[in-house]
């Protein structure tokens, strides 16, 4: 079976002068149901990464296979697609609609998405269950608490049941102990099978992972290589 | 994508309503200047005057006195009363002639009064018995001459209410004769008033019979005629055949302007003018709506780039924002004409006009605001499409 994920010699520069090399030829592969952390300080090119695994930018070199698929061959409107069924996106700053409920927020995700349009409130209401927010299926962004808001951006990512749940830095915003809960979230995900990426550089999230990359000046270097991999 | 597009509006929905406030305007406008414009012409037909709509008059096309001076044969017949009764639609006609009396002096039987004076110039006219009904004359006292008077010649007269004063007649129960130079005629009436030619007010009015022997008149000047409501321009089409059926195109036939004409005048000076305005204000309005779209679209830069990263295409990201825009247009513009209504209503009921208004105007005024909206977010829609969501994602 193909990896979620398989970066061949991947490079992103930015034209300028001079050139910004913010990645340059790194090979990732993400199996499934990995727990990846990527680790680097600010401007090592986490956030590029980030853009190019999320489809959101196209690399200038290499090759990234998503499920099996070479982005490259793929115009936009597949792309978003691609977007919309294959990866949930989780962001420091929530990004929720401030005016929509939870569950019209959550919601959101499947209007770009092919199917049914009818169970969609009930997928939205037992994704946000599946976060353990579904006593506040109505509430607005405004009236929930940060960990709370983060989770309607979980259950946002979860609804279409993704090959990959891409994370920026989801704890940023956050205290340590909402972090926590935040990240014993991830854990069950992960333990039920979901496949996360998470970037951030707070050690307290990447130890959650069973994997450590670390991104320097574009480089990717291995911390922890994954101990049980033939297991599974 | 409407109900995507109809929840970012009802999200805000004080902006939403300032933000469609220019195009609420200039609908508004745009309606109140058609429906005032309409109530306004329907009013004028509505008090449409129904003297003038049922006059016609006929003369000789060049104007001149006594249709000679200009070599060219006057047609008009002494009998045109009989021709135009005849034709269907004819109330009344009469003919009326001047006649130059080359200064002789008018005065009633002589009194001898040192200080007053007793002669006067007098304007003297000479019609066919049909004249008094045509202009609409009430008599103050005694008769109207008739074809009797008219088809023997006789010496009688009919004086207006000013002439019988300076001759000092009131009664003319004896008919008293008055001298006009050196011809005598018998009052037999005196007039009260008349609706049309008032200068017969201040005149003596003599048979065509009379005038014809003694002054040689060889056609009438003018021929009035009254006809029945709505059938003015027929008759301004006919009578001039019927007069003088071998050179009509001599006369020159004077008709009121139909209704139709008068109505389409008024609503264009109107429209002419408001128009213009109603299309300024929708224009200030679409302005207003591209302004906060676009002001919108940067301050929704990061549920663009969420939308973006949820799996949105530029396109959808473009046409969600025109449907905004037009749903708002469309909004503004149900809202304006529902004012512009109420102001045609509201000024017809102040005015006691009765309002008027086509009924596709406020139908259209949703879609033509749905259409400003759509030409407004067309910018900031594309403005949106262009926004990388990676740098939108960011800034949120």
């Amino acid at each position: 079976m193909a990896p979620v994920v398989h970066l061949d010699r991947i490079e992103r520069t930015f034209p300028g002068t001079p050139p910004v090399h913010a990645l340059r030829e790194s090979n990732l592969t993400i199996e499934k149901n990995d727990y990846i952390a990527i680790v680097g300080p600010s401007g090592s090119g986490k956030s590029t990464l980030l853009h190019l695994l999320g489809l959101l930018d196209r690399p200038t070199g290499g090759t990234y296979w998503l499920d099996g698929v070479d982005t490259a061959s793929l115009d936009d409107t597949a792309r978003a697609g691609m977007r919309a069924e294959r990866i949930g996106f989780v962001f420091q700053a929530f990004h929720l609609l401030g005016h929509r409920t939870a569950v019209e927020n959550v919601m959101l995700a499947e209007i770009h998405r092919r199917g049914g349009s009818k169970q969609r409130r009930e997928r939205a209401e037992a994704a946000l269950r599946r976060v353990g927010l579904g006593h506040r299926i109505d509430a607005f962004p405004t009236t929930l608490s940060g960990g709370e808001r983060q989770r309607v951006a979980v259950a946002r990512a979860l609804i279409g049941g993704p090959s990959l749940l891409l994370a920026d830095e989801p704890t940023g915003n956050l205290d340590s102990k909402t972090s926590e809960s935040i990240l014993q979230l991830f854990d069950d995900l992960h333990a039920a099978g979901l496949t996360l990426a998470v970037i951030t550089h707070d050690d307290d999230v990447s130890e959650r992972a069973q994997r450590r990359i670390r991104i320097h000046d574009g480089v990717l270097t291995p911390l922890t290589e994954l101990v049980d991999r033939g297991a599974r | 994508m409407l109900a995507e597009a109809t929840a970012a509006l009802t999200a805000r929905p004080a902006r939403t309503l300032l933000t469609a406030l220019g195009t609420v305007l200039g609908v508004a406008a745009l309606v109140a200047t058609l429906g005032l414009a309409k109530t306004a012409g329907g009013q004028i037909v509505g008090r449409f005057d129904e003297l003038e709509a049922t006059r016609v008059e006929v003369s000789l096309d060049n104007g001149g006195f006594f249709g000679q001076q200009d070599n060219r044969p006057n047609p008009l017949p002494f009998d045109a009363e009989d021709r135009l009764t005849r034709l269907n639609g004819v109330a009344f006609a009469g003919t009326k002639t001047s006649i130059d009396l080359e200064g002789a002096f008018a005065r009633s039987v002589p009194v001898v009064d040192p200080l007053g004076q007793t002669e006067f110039q007098v304007p003297m006219f000479s019609a066919s018995p049909g004249l008094f009904d045509a202009v609409r004359g009430q008599l103050e006292t005694g008769r109207w001459y008739d074809h009797g008077h008219n088809d023997r010649g006789d010496a009688v007269a009919i004086l207006g209410p000013a002439a019988a004063e300076r001759l000092n007649i009131n009664r003319v129960d004896a008919s008293p004769a008055i001298f006009v130079g050196e011809h005598t005629l018998a009052v037999v009436g005196i007039i009260r008033a008349v609706e049309r030619e008032p200068d017969l007010l201040s005149a003596i009015i003599v048979p065509d019979g009379w005038a014809r022997t003694t002054f040689g008149i060889v056609a009438p000047e003018e021929v009035h005629i009254d006809v029945e409501v709505g059938a003015a321009q027929l008759i301004g089409s006919q009578a001039a055949i019927a007069l003088a059926p071998n050179d009509p195109d001599l006369l020159r036939v004077a008709v009121p302007p139909s209704p139709g004409q008068v109505r389409r005048d008024v609503e264009g000076d109107v429209n002419a003018l408001f128009l213009v305005l109603g299309g300024i204000s929708l224009l200030v309005g679409a302005i207003g709506i591209a302004n906060v779209t676009l002001v919108s679209v940067l301050e929704r830069t990061g549920e663009i780039g969420l939308r973006r990263a949820l799996g949105a295409t530029r396109r959808h990201i473009a046409t969600q924002f025109m449907f905004e825009s037009a749903v708002l247009g469309a909004l503004a513009g149900l809202i304006g004409a529902s004012l512009g209504v109420l102001v045609v209503v509201g000024v017809s009921a102040n005015r006691e006009w009765t309002p008027i208004l086509d009924e596709w105007i406020p139908l259209a005024a949703p879609p033509a605001g749905a259409i400003v909206g759509l030409v407004a977010g067309l910018y900031p829609a594309l403005k949106a499409a262009s926004i990388e969501p990676i740098s939108a994602l960011r800034s949120g």
